[in-house]
């Protein structure tokens, strides 16, 4: 919202202050004050009023006149002019030799062959409006050569504040309001608004008017007849053009005037075309036609104003192409409401249809503004032309009214609250300059909220709070730590455990850590061949492509290792994300689970290697973290992206807390021809919650080991483990694989076993009874020494 | 007699002299110090002499003998420095300046920041908070204070599940919990509730540079007895010193959140041109970085706090925009892009 400081000084006095400086406050006290302040009428001087004497066709162009200006000099003024609506007897804008306007000087120039001494201005030559039809027309008496900024508002000071700072503060919506608060941030009187008292015309007949539903809250109207005049005062124009609207005739201009000065919307009917206005919701939808000819379609729940049974406005948005005020018209009835702001947003939404209109209900106005309006609109409209008149009495229904807001604080919840002293003296007079009624007695503060804040914004003693102290000011704050009793601080174990995790694999295993989406995304997923598998949907995605909640991370990191593929020959990728086991069917919530998936792509190493490196990821993140070990458990396939061999649970604390696995063929193709790629995806939860084991510090032997490689055949190392733990001996300190071997015999495995006694040096004789011992475990296993 | 011993002397003082590996030496040592060798041969000679022939000639012998062995192992020493700095001069240069196989891993540059923030709140007596990403619009709204008809609830911004839950919207839907959590050692034990909780967002929007439908932000409480306005000023501008490494000065405006009152926007003098104006800030000095402000009372209330006892402060950290600005990433989708050529490049400071 633009404002303008002419506008707001009509109402607050600001000699002797730098404007600059105030709006910078109000920026900091009050609401967001955009970067760009516009200095209106600074890139232009020199401007003066003129009178065009006489009207000469130029010879030699059918566009050009040459005329004779008086600008107050002795002597005429010769000037070569191109407007269409030059006519002699116009005054108008002229920019004399010498004059400024933007970056041109204006001087003597040869116009086709004459020369021309100033040049006459169009309004938005000079930045008064965006008309360049023809040259300005000025109606005032006014003498002539007068300088045009004399004349005429034109220096002002003009800034944008953000709207949405707005959001909360129906009153600020408006010149007016905006004034109270530099009346506040300054110290000065704010003045009252000058109206028209109503009650003169209590004598003239009401209008038939009637709230049927209570989404209205008050409507007030009032007829008025003969309005001649049909361009707005320059004043006016300029004022609603420096704050981003078009002047469009005096009748628009003045309701648009009145809203950017109160922040009240007010509509003017064709008084011929609401003759009994209604206002309610009607049971079945249909399509209504606005003022911008739009055919907008009207559903049960929004509010409108009817001529009777005719709808004629869309209450609060915009007004219909029926009731528009026309040429003929002579009279019409004004409106002045408050509806329910909630019913205005939605119905705004609805028709996604946002006006200046609207977006000032649905911030809760006040009601108490609505005759007020009037009351102002009555006294613009005949100071600018008295020749109107008021025809009806002021027609008024307050159906809702706000509750009074008051209630007590005091001086100790303020100190609480701000950490500062501000003095009772300051509270009160700061509370009184923004209209609270306000009193004090033994530190108590009573206060009673004004209308225009009653309405939804101020409700509570830390509202009061608020007001304090962005009027004191937060720059001047004293800033303080806060002093309370010291405690340790613990770091929750799975906080620790996913961060171990994360330094583990990118520190040790280089992994690459990324992020992702938790939806499933169905292109790409179509694009691998993933089956997407159904779970809880998003109802109002804008966009279609996602919408189920994903089961699994696994599918996402496959989809983004397929975009990698060119990053590098071999990389891992892994994320700790969220996923969705489906619905609770008790609870109807989510079952979100915070899932560690890995994902490796190898394009050099063989898919068992790479298999192998994963697992020892696994284990090496239990052993370091949980000082645990991992086992595996085969399960059977149950997910598209699964390849049904090498499919294992991972065990760790007696629970299964994941699976590992490698990517089923036609995917892993599809990613890439040659590439190896595996997953594993592992509950972080579940993982963190298993019992981590103590380190128990074994004191290495001082006496020699000895290291024992005993290679059987066999296919998987298991039985060969078991058996050396059967034997239990406490000799036995370390059991390793030393290699696998396939030849023409079969496959072979070879376990190396290391052997130390901390007291003693061992005899080859002990050691070979363990192992005589093993060997014999497994040759009833039908497991045999390698020959 | 002495005689042949020196022609062995003279032959043998030129095969060493000519010898230049141990091999040949070896060679060498086995001709006369062998079993079968010339001075063994000589020694065997002695058997025929008389024994005062035998007493000198031994002794001669054993002068040879000697002067052989030492020479051998003189020689053999020289050989051997000759071989190991042969071996030495035999290493090759290698080319340091050829670019290094860089084989690390990386972290994601929100983990980056996030940890870094915790580091730091974590200095200053808080605790470190995880809630789950799917909340029901009680947590996400209701107990914030975003009643039914609020804006914020309209069903562009939020994505709804067809259970009735919701993806969170901001990490304020942690709030009520944390507050349930820790309510009871603040009532009965006076311990401060002082925590952050880092987080996943949502917001159903259009994706863009500057736009994510998933970001990261970071919600900070703290409530006690007294907490005020001059409190929350000094955690800000202590904890954004810290974060971003150099002495910041904070400036609040008036802002609206549901959940705080008074609300404010917090602005920090620029990072760039330090608060005298530059294009980064739009030549105003400031940068506007995040909402904070004193815990609604109501919002105290549905945690099982008594506002007429407890205020508190609370704020919202867009660790994304941290994440952005601190590394320069001028599109915000490359974060959840999954793409390693961008995201290999953050590694732990």
């Amino acid at each position: 919202m633009f404002l303008s400081m002419n506008w707001i000084s009509e109402f607050v006095d600001f000699s002797g202050l730098d404007k600059l400086a105030l709006i910078h406050q109000f920026s900091l006290s009050t609401a967001e004050v955009e970067n760009e302040i516009f200095m209106k009428g600074s890139d232009i001087s020199g401007i003066v009023v003129a009178e065009i004497k006489s009207v000469e066709e130029h010879p030699d162009s059918k566009k050009l006149h040459l005329l004779k200006v008086d600008a107050g000099k002795e002597e005429l003024v010769d000037v070569v002019c191109g407007a269409p609506n030059v006519r002699v007897g116009m005054k108008t804008a002229f920019a004399q030799v010498g004059a400024r306007i933007g970056d041109i000087t204006i001087a003597p120039r040869k116009l086709a062959g004459y020369t021309s001494n100033g040049m006459c201005c169009s309004e938005a030559e000079i930045g008064l409006s965006d008309d360049h039809s023809g040259i300005m027309e000025i109606t005032d008496d006014i003498p002539n050569g007068t300088d045009l900024k004399e004349a005429y508002q034109i220096d002002d000071i003009v800034f944008e504040v953000d709207n949405k700072s707005l959001t909360n503060r129906p009153d600020l919506w408006g010149h007016y309001g905006i004034a109270r608060e530099f009346a506040a941030l300054t110290g000065r009187p704010l003045k009252p608004l000058e109206t028209v008292d109503l009650s003169q015309f209590s004598g003239l007949p009401q209008i038939d008017m009637k709230i049927l539903d209570p989404l209205c809250q008050r409507y007030s109207c009032l007829q008025v007849d003969n309005i001649k005049r049909n361009i707005s005062p320059v004043n006016m124009r300029v004022r609603l053009y420096y704050c981003g609207m078009r002047a469009i005739n005096f009748l628009a201009d003045l309701t648009n005037y009145l809203m950017l000065e109160m922040g009240q919307p007010m509509h003017a009917f064709d008084s011929r075309k609401v003759e009994n206005i209604r206002i309610r919701r009607f049971d079945k939808p249909f399509t209504f036609k606005t003022l911008d000819s739009v055919d907008r379609n009207i559903d049960e729940n929004t509010l409108m104003i009817c001529n009777g049974d005719k709808p004629v406005a869309i209450a609060g948005i915009m007004g219909g192409l029926d009731s528009e005020i026309v040429d003929d018209t002579t009279a019409l009835t004004l409106e002045s409401a408050t509806f329910d702001a909630v019913s205005i947003r939605k119905s705004s939404v609805r028709l996604a249809h946002r006006t200046d209109a609207s977006m000032r209900y649905e911030k809760c106005l006040d009601p108490e503004m609505t005759v007020t309006a009037i009351g102002r609109f009555v006294k613009l409209m005949l100071d600018a032309d008295p020749d109107s008149k008021v025809i009806s009495s002021l027609t008024d229904e307050y159906a809702y009214k706000y509750p009074e807001r008051a209630f007590d604080f005091t001086k100790a919840f303020v100190d609480r609250y701000t950490g500062i002293e501000i003095s009772n003296d300051t509270i009160v007079k700061t509370l009184d300059s923004l209209g609270f009624g306000i009193t004090e007695k033994d530190n108590v503060f009573s206060v009673v909220i004004p209308s225009w804040r009653a309405t939804k914004d101020i409700t509570m003693k830390a509202d009061i709070i608020e007001e304090i102290t962005r009027i004191y000011g937060y720059d001047n704050f004293e800033v303080n730590t806060a002093t309370a009793p010291l405690y340790p601080v613990r770091i929750e174990t799975e906080k620790s455990v996913e961060d171990r995790i994360k330094d583990l694999l990118v520190q040790k295993y280089n992994l690459h850590e990324v992020h992702s989406y938790v939806w499933v995304y169905n292109d790409e997923y179509k694009a691998l061949g993933i089956e997407i598998e159904d779970n809880i949907r998003l109802v109002n995605a804008t966009n279609p492509n996602i919408e189920i909640i994903r089961r699994s991370i696994v599918p996402t990191q496959l989809c983004q290792v397929k975009y990698n593929t060119e990053f590098s020959p071999e990389f891992g990728i892994f994320e700790i994300g969220r996923i969705v086991d489906g619905v609770n069917p008790e609870t109807d919530l989510c079952n979100e689970h915070k899932k560690l998936c890995i994902t490796l792509f190898s394009r050099i190493k063989t898919v068992e290697e790479v298999y192998m490196q994963l697992r020892d990821m696994l284990a090496v993140i239990a052993d370091d973290i949980k000082h645990t070990g991992i086992s595996f458990q085969k399960i059977e396939a149950s997910h598209s992206y699964q390849q049904p061999r090498n499919l294992n649970d991972v065990i760790c604390g007696g629970k299964v807390i994941g699976e590992i696995g490698v990517v089923y063929p036609k995917i892993s193709k599809k990613t890439d021809k040659n590439a190896s790629i595996l997953y594993a995806e592992i509950d972080v939860a579940d993982f963190a919650e298993v019992t981590a084991d103590s380190i128990v510090y074994d004191e290495p032997s001082r006496y020699p080991e000895m290291e024992i490689d005993l290679t059987f055949m066999a296919d998987r190392f298991e039985p060969i483990g078991q058996a050396v733990k059967e034997v239990n001996s406490d000799l036995v300190k370390k059991v390793s694989l030393a290699g696998a071997y396939t030849d023409d015999s079969g496959k072979s495995i070879t376990v190396r076993i290391l052997f130390s006694d901390r007291n003693r040096t061992l005899t080859r004789e002990e050691v070979s009874a363990v192992t005589d011992s093993i060997i014999e475990n497994l040759r009833e296993k039908s497991i045999s020494l390698k020959a | 007699m002495s005689e042949k011993m020196n022609e062995i002397r003279q032959a043998f003082s030129v095969k060493i002299g000519n010898a230049s590996d141990t091999q040949t030496l070896e060679e060498i040592r086995i001709e006369y110090l062998g079993k079968k060798g010339i001075v063994t041969g000589l020694m065997k000679t002695m058997k025929d002499l008389s024994n005062e022939e035998k007493k000198t000639f031994g002794q001669q012998v054993n002068v040879l003998k000697n002067e052989i062995t030492e020479a051998i192992a003189k020689k053999t020493e020289e050989i051997r420095q000759q071989e190991l700095e042969a071996e030495i001069n035999s290493m090759p240069e290698f080319d340091v300046s050829a670019p290094p196989a860089l084989d690390r891993g990386s972290y994601h540059p929100i983990t980056l920041v996030q940890r870094e923030c915790e580091r730091i709140f974590r200095s200053m007596g808080f605790t470190v908070e995880d809630y789950s990403e799917i909340v029901t619009d009680y947590e996400c709204f209701e107990s914030v204070n975003i009643p039914k008809h609020h804006p914020a609830r309209d069903m562009q911004d939020t994505y709804y599940l067809t259970n009735g839950q919701l993806l969170k919207s901001q990490t304020s839907a942690a709030q009520n919990a944390i507050y349930k959590k820790y309510r009871k050692a603040l009532v009965e034990e006076g311990k401060p509730i002082k925590a952050i909780f880092p987080g996943r967002c949502f917001r159903n929007e259009a994706t863009d540079a500057c736009h994510e439908n998933t970001f990261f932000q970071m919600e900070g409480v703290m409530v006690d007895r007294n907490i005020s306005i001059s409190n929350l000023i000094f955690f800000m501008k202590t904890m954004l010193s810290e974060v971003f490494q150099k002495d910041i000065k904070v400036r609040l405006r008036p802002g609206f959140f549901p959940f705080v009152e008074p609300g404010f926007e917090l602005d920090i003098s620029c990072l760039i041109c330090g608060g005298d104006g530059c294009p980064s800030c739009k030549h105003s000095g400031w940068l506007e970085l995040c909402p904070c402000g004193m815990i609604h009372p109501e919002v105290l209330k549905a945690g099982g706090i008594d506002p007429e006892e407890y205020t508190g402060f609370a704020f919202g950290l867009g660790m994304t925009r941290l994440a952005m600005m601190k590394y320069g990433i001028k599109d915000i989708r490359d974060l959840n892009s999954g793409n390693l050529k961008s995201l290999s490049q953050f590694t732990a400071e």
